[in-house]
């Protein structure tokens, strides 16, 4: 999602843009005629016409596109920018007859496409490999029965159990996880930065950190089997949240002190939106090892830690 | 007592009406997740069989929660009328899914049947009914509610505008609004939920609603759907508000595990009645959505569809403007992929009908679920044909805020076009009083936000 702040800038800069003269004005729209042909029309962003104009591509689905209104001759067009510039909300489209416009219509696809894919496909193992983190499977057998299974999301198959046994270090006083979730994309978008940020922070302030690693098809509570199977004191899972349109990045850090199986989820606590546009991963790190060390301290997380 | 029937040579027993209501019903992720759904395709057909046989009498005397433990069996149970149930409680849903398609059934005779059927009725008919017998049935009953204007008429179709926002950034949040309203939806409602559940932001967005809408002489209502408890608050301290919404659930439980009980409902109603700035009688704005009571283990073994009929009996005790299934909005834990969510839509709306209140649907879909926008632009165009009262309208079909999506503003146009459909008449004129639409058609100025301020709204 972007701040509104990164909406402003880019508005501003469209405005400079077309005061400076850097777009032609695009034709006049076949099912929307001038109104007032005595009042020149703002001139409408312009599409680079016939492909690839000098070298330059241009991404249907950034945010600079989507900044630009596609409406075409609106009665006042600073107005438009403005307006465009205070949501993230697909506004100033215009339309062909009742229905969006091509490259609306486009935009919209890409994006749903790329939240789909970041649900349906899975972490790449050399990503895996590469921040050293071995795999586990809870006890869902496939994607699909993951998204529909929740309750066996939770659950580590006997192969994890036994894996995390010999691979682990037993009774840390963290444990890291690393898992799916619903987005693949949070995970390989955060976790290069996060996960070292989260380690480093945690043990320069003395707590011991269990060895981490990664959980496919998870959800969050799986986190709960991996504390009582580890003796670890706080556990924290690191997993992808449902896709929006806006991002498909958006990765959060479930914690919890003491995590038992069937606890309520009112016992953790949680840092959210952890993507570009949200809280960036490596300010994401720091913010969670300096978390993580209060809940440690406190004994306590979630509503318990907040009273 | 057990049921039995004999199809294909294999021989299939339930155990009770609610196992039978349960494995009739179309296949549906929600009701395998709970346990409780056919495990075969042929074991499917035969609880069809048996609940096509079985009597309403029967489906009356075994709700699916039992009456001393759950209010909302109370509710439904009590409010029937006993002289019309006597005259029908020997049907069997058989004969109740062909009488409401016979040519000589008219729209007064199901209004009054409705009166005599629990939600286990409601239910069990849907169960034995197909995609078109659902819209075509539902096409034959108009429910009509009135706040300020009335909506639900047979000939319009009207769109809910909902110009979520992020962080609820009031001129954002009107943008969007400028943005809906240039395209022709609104006619229902005026309606944002909001990020952030306060009753300081909620009294703001609803000033700001209740000035665009007096300003502009848009006949249409407005709400913003916070908690009940933080709308009755707001509307307390003066906030203006047209209607307060709540989610429901088909049990006692289930409403509990929203945080409310019947009393905040007839709270907010007497509220309304005496400090709201609508017109009435109907002030009730109610959501729900198939597989919400199994989310909060409050569905007592039934199935999902039983659960949402429920609602519905519920609802209509409380004489709402607007009932609103957000139907895929849950997940594919419930409901796996378009063909589910386009049958639920359908049963919902159907359902609701029958039940005797104004329904719309949320057409919707979350990015986990294997559906696309394709999707639900068929099941908005089938509901159109249905007769729904309303869809929903939201900027380029993407919800930024609960990251879902749902009908685009650019969609009611079209649809209403196709099937000659208008908005609700008051609307319409505005429409074209403003210069948005002509006979029925977006003109020109149709898309552009920024018309609203040059006749004195603020950019």
């Amino acid at each position: 999602m972007l701040d509104a702040k990164t909406i402003d800038a880019i508005a501003e800069e469209i405005i400079a843009k077309m005061r400076a003269g850097e777009s032609a004005p695009a034709p006049a729209a076949p099912s929307q005629p001038r109104r007032d042909a005595a009042v020149p029309a703002q001139p409408p962003a312009s599409r680079p016409q016939g492909g690839i104009a000098q070298g330059e591509m241009e991404d249907i689905t950034s945010a600079a596109h989507k900044a630009v209104p596609t409406l075409r001759d609106p009665a006042d067009y600073d107005a438009l920018i403005r307006m465009k510039g205070r949501t993230s909300a697909r506004i100033g489209v215009g339309r062909c007859g009742p229905r969006v416009l091509t490259q609306t219509m486009l935009t919209l696809r890409a994006d749903h496409a790329l939240a789909r894919d970041a649900v349906f496909t899975d972490v790449d193992p050399a990503f895996l490999e590469k921040n050293g983190l071995f795999s586990v499977q809870t006890n869902c057998a496939d994607k699909n029965t993951h998204i529909t299974r929740p309750d066996l999301g939770r659950q580590l198959s006997g192969e994890a159990v036994k894996t995390i046994g010999e691979k682990c270090q037993k009774n840390p006083d963290v444990q890291i996880i690393v898992s799916d979730g619903l987005s693949s994309k949070a995970i390989e978008a955060n976790v290069e930065n996060a996960l070292p940020a989260i380690v480093e922070g945690l043990r320069s302030r003395g707590l011991s950190v269990g060895t981490p690693f990664f959980i496919r098809f998870g959800r969050v509570a799986a986190e709960d089997a991996v504390a009582e199977l580890l003796g670890a004191k706080v556990v924290c899972i690191l997993i992808g949240e449902r896709p929006g349109l806006g991002t498909a990045e958006s990765m959060s850090a479930y914690i919890c002190y003491d995590a038992k199986v069937g606890q309520p989820e009112a016992r953790r606590t949680v840092v959210s939106n952890i993507h570009k546009g949200g809280i960036s991963s490596v300010e994401a790190g720091a913010y969670i090892a300096e978390l993580i060390k209060k809940i440690y301290d406190a004994k306590a997380s979630g509503v318990e830690l907040k009273q | 007592m057990g049921y039995k029937t004999l199809l294909s040579g294999q021989i299939f027993t339930f155990d009770s009406v609610k196992e039978v209501l349960a494995k009739a019903n179309e296949e549906k992720s929600g009701d395998i997740l709970a346990g409780v759904a056919a495990k075969s395709g042929l074991e499917r057909i035969a609880a069809k069989e048996v609940l096509s046989q079985m009597t309403l009498e029967e489906l009356r005397q075994n709700p699916a929660v039992p009456y001393e433990e759950d209010e909302v069996t109370r509710l439904n149970q009590d409010s029937i009328n006993e002289s019309i149930y006597s005259s029908i409680k020997g049907w069997t849903v058989s004969d109740l899914r062909e009488w409401l398609m016979e040519y000589t059934t008219t729209e007064e005779d199901i209004r009054r049947v409705s009166k005599a059927l629990t939600a286990e009725m409601v239910a069990a008919v849907a169960k034995l009914m197909t995609n078109l017998d659902l819209v075509y049935a539902a096409s034959k009953i108009r429910v009509p509610a009135h706040c300020n204007t009335t909506i639900g008429l047979r000939g319009t179709l009207s769109t809910r505008l909902q110009p979520n926002h992020t962080t609820d950034n009031v001129e954002g949040i009107t943008a969007s609004l400028f943005e809906g309203l240039s395209y022709g939806c609104g006619d229902a409602l005026i309606g944002l939920n909001p990020s952030g559940d306060t009753v300081a932001s909620l009294t703001e967005i609803l000033k700001r609603f209740d000035e665009v809408k007096n300003r502009f002489e848009i006949p249409t209502q407005i709400c913003v759907l916070g908690h009940i408890t933080t709308q009755l608050e707001a509307v307390k301290r003066g906030a203006p508000a047209d209607m307060i919404f709540q989610s429901i659930a088909g049990s006692q439980k289930g409403n509990e595990a929203f945080g409310f009980t019947t009393d905040h409902i007839r709270e907010a109603m007497e509220l309304l009645r005496r400090h709201g700035t609508g017109t009435g009688p109907n002030v009730m704005y109610f959501e729900t959505g198939q597989g919400s009571e199994l989310s909060s283990d409050a569905h007592y073994g039934a199935d999902q569809v039983t659960m949402e009929a429920r609602c519905y009996a519920y609802a209509r005790e409380f004489k709402p403007f607007m009932v609103n299934t957000v139907v895929g909005f849950i997940g594919p834990e419930y409901l796996y992929d378009s063909r589910q969510v386009i049958r639920a839509g359908l049963e919902d709306h159907f359902m609701g009908k029958l039940s005797g209140i104004p329904m719309g649907c949320d057409c919707c879909y979350t990015n986990h679920m294997l559906a696309e926008q394709n999707d639900i632009e068929n099941l908005a165009m089938l509901l159109g044909a249905a007769g729904a009262n309303y869809i929903l309208g939201v900027p380029t079909s993407d919800d930024v805020m609960l990251n879902y999506q749902t009908n685009a503003y650019h969609d009611a146009a079209a649809i209403r076009e196709i099937l000659g459909l208008r908005p609700i008449r008051e609307f319409d004129l505005w429409l074209e009083k403003m210069g948005i639409s002509e006979n029925g058609k977006l003109t020109g100025r149709a898309g552009d936000p920024t018309i609203f301020l040059e006749k004195g709204g603020r950019g």
